[in-house]
C-alpha cells in the first residue's frame, strides 16, 4: 500500500500547471447564438479514447483564464529511421516538434508527422500514454497483492489477511478452468486464466474510478481487448490435440458434401471466437462508460439544475451496474477462453469421464 | 471518435508486453505459490482425515481384541473353577470309598477275628470241659467203672451227642 501512494504522489508531483485555453478549437455546431456550448461528442471521445497526457483537474482562475492541472507523459515515435523522445508537454497549445526535415504534432490526441513532401502521416507511436500508465498502476496494484498474498504461505498455510482474499479470488478462477477444461488438464491454463481475469477486472475498476489515477478507459479500448484475443486464440490453437483438429478439419462421420460447407465455417469459427471477445469486452466497457457521461452531461445540456438530481440517480445507478458488468465481463472473457481451451485440449475421452 | 474500432499500434504492443511480463511475475511468484499451498494443505487435510480413519479402525480393533480377552479369561476362569470343583468331588468320593473300605476290611477282620477267637475259645471250652468232665467223671467212675478206655468210650459218646451250638 505505501508503494503505491509513493507511486501516486510522484505522479502528481510531475504534474504541471498549464495555463490551456480550453475549447480554443470550438466546435461550430454547439455553438448556438454565440454562446459558448459544449460538445458531448468531443468530451465524450475525449474520455473514452486514449491520451498522450492526463488531465487530473481544470479550473478557472480569478483573471478568468482556464487552468489545466495534468500529468505530461512521455511521447516515443519511431518514424523514417529515426526515433521521437519528448514529453507530451512539448505539443501543449498546439506547439509542435520539429526533428529534421519532420514536424510532429497532435491532432485529437493523436501524432501525426508532416514529412518533408508535405505530407501528414501516423508514426509508429509508441507513446506511454494515459492507458499505459493506468495498465502499469493495475499491474502494481495486482502484484502488490497477489505476491504480497503468496508470500505469507511460507510462514503457514492457513490464509490470514491478504492471503484469504486472494485465496478466494484464485479459487473462484481454478474453479472456471476444472469446469471447462477438467481438472486433469487445467493446471496448465490456470495461471494463464488467473492473469487474465484480474487483468481485465482491475483494468475495468480502474477505468470506473472518476478521478485521478482512474477515469482512463483502458480495458474500453480495442488495442487492450485485441491483443488479448489474440492471446487466447495462440494458448487455444497452439495446444489443440489432434482429436480438436480432426474434428476442426476432416470432420470424420460427416458427408462429404457437409465437409465442403462446414469445414471452413468451423475454420472460420476459430478466428471469430477470438474476435467476439474482442468486440464484447470493448463494447460493453466503452457503452457503459458513454452512458455514465452522458447522463451527467444532461445537466450541462439542459443547463438547468433540475437535472442535476435525476440524472446523477441514474448516473449512480448506471455506475453500479457498470461496478457489476465490470467483473461480469471479466468472468465472461476469462470463462470463454477457458470453454474455447477446454475444446482445444479435449481428446476425445473427456465425455466418457464426465 | 473516429478511431475507437482501430486499435493503436503502440497500445496493442505496450498491452501485450505489459501482459506477458505480468503474467510471468504472476505466475513465478504468486499463482503457483498460492496454487502450491493449496494442493498441498488440500493433500494435508486429505492424509489428516485418512490417519484419522486408520486411527479409528485400529481403536476398534484394539476394543475389540480386549472383549475377547476379556471373554476368554471369562471362559478360562470358569472351567478351572468348574475343575475344581470336580476334583474336589472326586477327592471327597475317593476318600469316602477309601474309608469305607478301610472300616470294611477292620469290621470284617474283626469279624474274623471275633469268629477265630469264638471257635478257638469252643475249641477250648470243649476241651477243658472234656478235661472237667473226664476228671468229674473220672472221679465218679473210678468209683463206678473198672477200666478207664471203657468210660473214655462213653464219654465221647456222649460229648458227640451233645450239641454245643
Amino acid at each position: 500500500m505505501r508503494k503505491l501512494i509513493l507511486l501516486i504522489t510522484s505522479f502528481l508531483l510531475m504534474a504541471s500547471t498549464q495555463n490551456s485555453q480550453a475549447q480554443s478549437e470550438a466546435p461550430a455546431d454547439s455553438t448556438a447564438g454565440g454562446e459558448e456550448g459544449i460538445n458531448m461528442t468531443d468530451v465524450i471521445g475525449h474520455h473514452i479514447s486514449d491520451a498522450h497526457s492526463w488531465s487530473i483537474f481544470a479550473y478557472t482562475n480569478s483573471e478568468g483564464e482556464e487552468v489545466e492541472c495534468k500529468i505530461s507523459l512521455p511521447v516515443m515515435a519511431y518514424y523514417d529511421g529515426q526515433f521521437l523522445f519528448t514529453l507530451s508537454s512539448s505539443f501543449d497549445d498546439g506547439a509542435t516538434v520539429e526533428k529534421g526535415v519532420n514536424t510532429y504534432y497532435l491532432k485529437h490526441e493523436k501524432l501525426y508527422v508532416r514529412n518533408g513532401s508535405g505530407e501528414e502521416v501516423r508514426p509508429f507511436d509508441f507513446s506511454i500514454t494515459r492507458n499505459v500508465v493506468s495498465m502499469f498502476i493495475s499491474v502494481a496494484i495486482l502484484l502488490l497483492l497477489f505476491v504480497g498474498a503468496a508470500r505469507s504461505y511460507k510462514n503457514s498455510l492457513v490464509p490470514r489477511g491478504k492471503a484469504s482474499l486472494a485465496e478466494m479470488l484464485v479459487l473462484f478462477v481454478k474453479d472456471i478452468a476444472d469446469e471447462q477444461i477438467g481438472r486433469r488438464k487445467s493446471a496448465r491454463y490456470v495461471p494463464y486464466l488467473l492473469t487474465l481475469f484480474y487483468f481485465i477486472w482491475f483494468n475495468n475498476l480502474i477505468g470506473l474510478v472518476p478521478f485521478f489515477p482512474g477515469s482512463s478507459n483502458l480495458s474500453g479500448n480495442i488495442a487492450f481487448t485485441s491483443i488479448l484475443a489474440v492471446f487466447t486464440f495462440i494458448v487455444t490453437n497452439f495446444n489443440g490435440t489432434r482429436h480438436y483438429w480432426k474434428h476442426t478439419l476432416v470432420m470424420p462421420g460427416v458427408p462429404f458434401l457437409m465437409k465442403i460447407i462446414l469445414v471452413p465455417i468451423e475454420i472460420i469459427t476459430l478466428f471469430t471466437r477470438p474476435f467476439t471477445l474482442m468486440i464484447r469486452l470493448f463494447a460493453n466497457v466503452t457503452g457503459g462508460h458513454i452512458i455514465i457521461i452522458s447522463l451527467i452531461s444532461m445537466i450541462f445540456i439542459m443547463k438547468t439544475y433540475v437535472m442535476v438530481a435525476p440524472s446523477m440517480l441514474l448516473a449512480l445507478m448506471i455506475f453500479v451496474l457498470e461496478l457489476i458488468f465490470g467483473a461480469l465481463q471479466a468472468y465472461i472473457f476469462t470463462l470463454l477462453s477457458a470453454l474455447y481451451i477446454g475444446l482445444a485440449v479435449d481428446d476425445g475421452h473427456e465425455e466418457q469421464t464426465a | 471518435m473516429d478511431g475507437l474500432l482501430s486499435p493503436e499500434p503502440g497500445l496493442v504492443i505496450w498491452s501485450g508486453l505489459t501482459f506477458l511480463i505480468l503474467f510471468l511475475l504472476l505466475r513465478k511468484f504468486a499463482w503457483r505459490p498460492i496454487l502450491g499451498a493449496i494442493k498441498e494443505r488440500e493433500d494435508k487435510i486429505e492424509s489428516a482425515l485418512a490417519s484419522a480413519e486408520e486411527a479409528k479402525a485400529e481403536y476398534r480393533k484394539v476394543q475389540e481384541a480386549k472383549a475377547q480377552m476379556a471373554a476368554e479369561a471369562r471362559q478360562e476362569r470358569d472351567s478351572l473353577l468348574k475343575e475344581a470343583r470336580l476334583t474336589k468331588e472326586a477327592i471327597i468320593e475317593e476318600a469316602r470309598k477309601t474309608a469305607k473300605e478301610e472300616a470294611d476290611k477292620i469290621l470284617a477282620d474283626a469279624k474274623a477275628q471275633i469268629n477265630k477267637e469264638k471257635a478257638d475259645a469252643i475249641v477250648d471250652l470243649k476241651q477243658q470241659v472234656a478235661k472237667l468232665s473226664v476228671d468229674i467223671a473220672g472221679k465218679i467212675l473210678s468209683q463206678t467203672l473198672q477200666t478207664d478206655s471203657q468210660q473214655e468210650k462213653l464219654i465221647e459218646k456222649y460229648l458227640n451227642e451233645s450239641n454245643f451250638n
